[in-house]
């Protein structure tokens, strides 16, 4: 590859200058760096919730925030952790490393990527503005039906959290789809599904949960939208309806949506013990089945939510065995880890430290979670600080401290420069420490009969240290973050370059430059082996990679390949830069919130709507058909 | 120093059920009273100790994985994986038959919760944000129906009927059995038979609005004999106003909005849309465990209910402070 032939590439491929360029980018890494960012953002706005329901619970009887407030923020906290931080942050992760990961300039339709973005950020901003508004969510995450109906929640409160749920929803089915079809059909050629990385695995499966788990929700909160704004009854028991429906739908989303949390996080934690162990993942099968077995079992598990509601008892026992044999595919894929790390050469680097804190929290977060599973148990601690302490330790240690692994990790690649290893240890050991100390005394309180969604306690029930020793450590959490803002601040102003391949990693995304060219790859990769950038077991890094010449430099192509054995079938001209599906997604917006106020608004905001989408949709006369006509 | 966390997180694992005995918590799952919740203790204590030795087992692995002395030859590579997969096959057969055992001691605990036969039948109602407790009895004139209090005989089995008057609660305490949502359009009932006497605490354990944090239910297990007298008194109608100050309370509360919600048997008031106040004066709070049955507590309450239960339904009477005193002389009246 030339010079020139860069050159064209980078002329193909470059987004048009300045703010225009910015609004009409359909780059992945540049829509997955912002929707990055958003996420975080969310976070620490979600973050900043918990601080101030922490500093409520300190001490008993407290009177900061009253409860009408209280209630609205841990809705909202759960409601934004859940839909505008996790899946958001995981899927923009996969948005940003799979194309890279598979060899590809770019992932499948990308227009469709930066819509999501678009409606993602309008709808995560709307449902902020609105708490900020004294219209936040009020009747917890959950949003349980009849407390959430118009009798019990009047008022626009619940309105606006069910439309933007449904609506930020719509982001999440986005990516899902192009993430499925990047994986299916764009994979360097020789990549057959045996050799994906297994990050891309656990991404394949992931999407594939959200399509079908991501329906139920819309569902749920569309029939409660009807029934609160135009008298249908779903949910009515007195008029034929059934306010158990409600938690069933919710919890068939509810469920599989902690894996889809989790399941990337497994994929993270994949890449960054083989890089540090310096040797392939031991059972890289088992590893796949563990993922899909996790992927089918997820969506036969939600009726243990559901166990103190009166279900027949032999229905509930099913649902216990189903929710332990979950243990099973994560008992292995934790064998399988500890083997490779046992059998390679460990590297203690900070990504690899924030993954063996994973296994210290997320294998008790685990093991509590099989005593929830079980009817009796569960009984005592279902709505407790029991699970609140349980999903914590599920959620952060099995999900978080993977991301912020996956953070240090590849930073470097995504920002051409090193994070400081020594603040990431602070970081790392603070976080460790505040998390401990915020939710292992929960669990205790849980079984001292401590309620969930409770804005104040009376004194003498045995609670008060706890709590007083939850709420230090919440700051703790607090002050570890601030320290990774500044690692990050730091490193960006004056860090050390990057190279390439900074940890000696095995996949594709280490092939190209920190941070890759708008182009990604300048020849598309040839891959023969699972490890395409090592020669050997022993992590030899490969002196060249195999490369495949034939596609086009002069327009932004790619090379398309066969869903199993990714023998190359296609050239494929992606689509160029478009400001519609910015105005689509504002157009969107529109229809959404005005269907808050007036179900007219569905019918005229559908105009504009159809205007962008046409402008969005429309053929070029100059572009070429699909196929070779070279 | 994973290792050391390590050490340190399963050394506080353990020590939990030690602990445990130090605190007298009313509202305590680890303080079992009654067969139910023994039952399920009995699943708790076995899940902990399996799970611990299980967390131990995999941290001790890992630590191991990490800091092994490698041989001089520093690449295995993966020479050992056949061995490893044999490990792994164990490993999961062991995963298997302890996830067995658990699910035959859920469902056999699980079954426990359900058999027995019924003494005596109640009715708990919850409502936004108190609950309505009716003792039920085939005879008409045997039955009765208070308000965030609960009452049991020990060593009888109370089935305990539960319906919700708007949205899900659920009915919770902790030292007697597990939790059950009452649910608009349902019937659901837990079987409760306590087997020691004492006073213990239940709470709302289901979020249900505005002051689901204060939604308590006062429990007290009685010896036959107490329970029979507790019953007697419940039965009978209030007691008469004693003095002239209490019966011009009296008719205060008649006349005034008090009546339109309330119910005082032997009075002509007779709403059940709050709580039943017949023998107010002899329970032990006040707005569902908001305040304690003090007169300088129901002053306060009267005065202003939106202080202490911010949000709940009982509406501010404007009663000037004089009406007030013989209103409340009233009420502490109600034994």
């Amino acid at each position: 590859m030339n010079a020139a032939q860069r050159e064209q590439l980078q002329r193909s491929w470059a987004d048009r200058p300045g703010l225009v360029g910015w609004l009409t980018t359909v780059d992945h890494k540049r829509v997955a760096r912002r929707y990055i960012v958003t996420a975080f953002v969310f976070f620490l706005m979600a973050g900043v919730l918990a601080l101030l329901m922490r500093a409520q619970l300190a001490y008993p009887n407290l009177r900061l925030i009253g409860p009408d407030r209280y209630n609205q923020m841990f809705s909202l906290h759960g409601s934004a952790m859940m839909f505008l931080f996790a899946v958001p942050i995981m899927e923009a992760v996969a948005v940003y490393l799979v194309p890279l990961m598979l060899g590809t300039r770019n992932i499948a339709f990308p227009r469709l990527n930066a819509f999501s973005y678009w409606v993602y950020l309008f709808g995560g901003i709307m449902i902020f503005a609105a708490f900020v508004l004294d219209v936040g969510p009020e009747a917890g995450w959950t949003g349980y039906v009849p407390l959430s109906s118009s009798d019990f929640s009047p008022g626009k409160r619940t309105d606006f959290w069910a439309q933007m749920i449904t609506f930020t929803e719509v982001a999440g089915l986005c990516v899902a789809v192009e993430l499925v079809a990047t994986i299916m059909t764009q994979r360097a050629p020789g990549m057959t599904l045996a050799r994906m990385p297994l990050f891309v695995w656990s991404m394949l499966v992931t999407s594939l949960m959200v399509i079908f788990a991501m329906p139920s929700v819309m569902l749920a909160s569309t029939f409660l939208i009807t029934d609160r704004l135009v008298g249908t009854q779903f949910y009515n028991a007195a008029e034929g309806g059934d306010p158990l429906l409600w938690q069933h739908l919710f919890w068939f989303f509810g469920h599989p949506e902690v894996y889809i949390i989790f399941m990337p996080a497994l994929g993270m934690i994949s890449s960054i013990v083989e890089t540090f162990a310096r040797r392939p993942i031991f059972g890289y099968t088992p590893m796949v089945l563990a993922l899909v077995a996790t992927g089918f079992l997820a969506f036969g598990l939600w009726v243990h939510h559901m166990f103190a509601a009166g279900l027949p008892p032999l229905g509930n026992s099913f649902y216990t065995a189903a929710s332990m044999l979950i243990a099973v595919p994560s008992g292995i894929q934790i064998f399988c880890w500890i083997a490779t790390l046992a059998t390679g050469r460990p590297r203690l680097a900070v990504p690899l430290l924030f993954v063996l804190g994973f296994f210290a929290l997320f294998v008790l977060g685990g093991l509590s979670g099989v005593m929830l599973a079980s009817v009796p148990l569960d009984l005592q601690v279902h709505d407790t600080y029991f699970v609140v302490a349980h999903f914590h330790y599920v959620l952060i240690g099995g999900a978080l401290f993977p991301l912020l692994g996956a953070v240090y990790f590849w930073f470097p690649k995504i920002a051409g420069r090193l994070l400081s290893e020594r603040l990431g240890r602070w970081q790392f050991w603070l976080l460790f420490a505040g998390f401990n100390l915020t939710f292992f005394p929960m669990h205790y309180l849980g079984l001292l009969g401590m309620p969930r969604r409770v804005y104040t306690y009376p004194h003498g029930l045995g609670w008060d240290a706890y709590n007083l020793m939850s709420s230090v450590g919440a700051y703790v959490i607090a002050l570890s973050f601030v320290l990774m803002l500044v690692n990050i601040v730091r490193t960006l102003r004056r860090g050390d370059a990057a190279p390439d391949d900074p940890w000696q990693a095995p996949d594709l995304s280490c092939a190209t430059a920190s941070p890759p060219p708008a182009y990604n790859f300048a020849a598309v990769p040839a891959v023969s082996s699972r490890h395409p950038l090592w020669a050997d077991a022993d992590a030899t890094p490969c002196a060249e990679l195999p490369v495949l010449a034939g596609v086009r430099s002069d327009r932004r192509e790619v090379l398309l390949t066969t869903p199993v054995d990714a023998a190359p079938a296609n050239r494929w001209a992606m689509p160029d830069p478009s400001p519609w599906p910015l105005w689509s997604a504002l157009a969107l917006t529109v229809v959404f919130v005005w269907s808050i106020f007036d179900q007219w608004g569905v019918v005229w905001g559908a105009i504009p709507v159809a205007v962008a989408m046409t402008a969005w949709f429309w053929p070029k006369r100059s572009e070429p058909s699909l196929g070779g006509d070279a | 120093m994973t290792a050391r966390a390590a050490r340190t997180l399963s050394l506080l694992l353990l020590a939990l059920p030690l602990a445990g005995c130090a605190v007298q918590g009313v509202q305590s799952s680890l303080q079992a009273a009654a067969d139910q919740s023994r039952a399920i203790d009995q699943v708790w204590t076995l899940m902990l100790w399996v799970c611990s030795a299980i967390y131990v087992a995999v941290i001790a692995a890992l630590a191991w994985a990490i800091w092994r002395r490698r041989r001089a030859v520093q690449r295995e590579g993966r020479t050992r994986d056949p061995l490893l997969a044999r490990a792994l096959a164990a490993w999961v057969v062991l995963v298997v038959g302890l996830l067995s055992w658990f699910v035959a001691a859920s469902f056999l605990a699980d079954r426990r919760l359900h058999a027995g036969h019924a003494d005596l039948e109640i009715r708990v109602t919850a409502k936004q944000w108190w609950w309505q407790v009716e003792y039920l009895s085939p005879q008409p004139d045997q039955q009765f129906s208070t308000a965030n209090e609960l009452r049991l005989p020990r060593d009888q089995t109370a089935r305990i009927e539960l319906l919700s008057g708007d949205v899900i609660h659920s009915f919770w305490v902790p030292a007697l059995s597990g939790k059950e949502d009452l649910i608009p359009g349902y019937s659901n009932a837990v079987l409760l038979t306590p087997r020691r006497a004492g006073r213990y605490r239940g709470q709302c354990a289901e979020f249900c609005g505005l002051q689901h944090a204060q939604m308590a239910l006062d429990v007290e297990v009685l010896d036959a004999a107490g329970f029979a007298a507790w019953r007697a008194r419940q039965l009978a109608p209030a007691p008469a106003p004693s003095d002239a100050h209490a019966l011009r309370g009296a008719q205060l509360f008649l006349g005034s909005a008090c009546a339109s919600c309330h119910a005082v048997r032997g009075t002509s008031a007779a709403s059940r849309l709050g709580p039943d106040l017949t023998h107010l004066a002899s329970r032990r709070a006040l707005a569902a465990g908001a305040l304690p049955m003090r007169r300088e507590a129901l002053r306060a309450w009267l005065a202003d209910p939106q202080h202490a239960k911010p949000g709940n339904q009982m509406p501010q009477v404007p009663l000037d402070p004089r009406d007030r005193e013989l209103l409340l002389d009233y009420l502490m009246g109600l034994r």
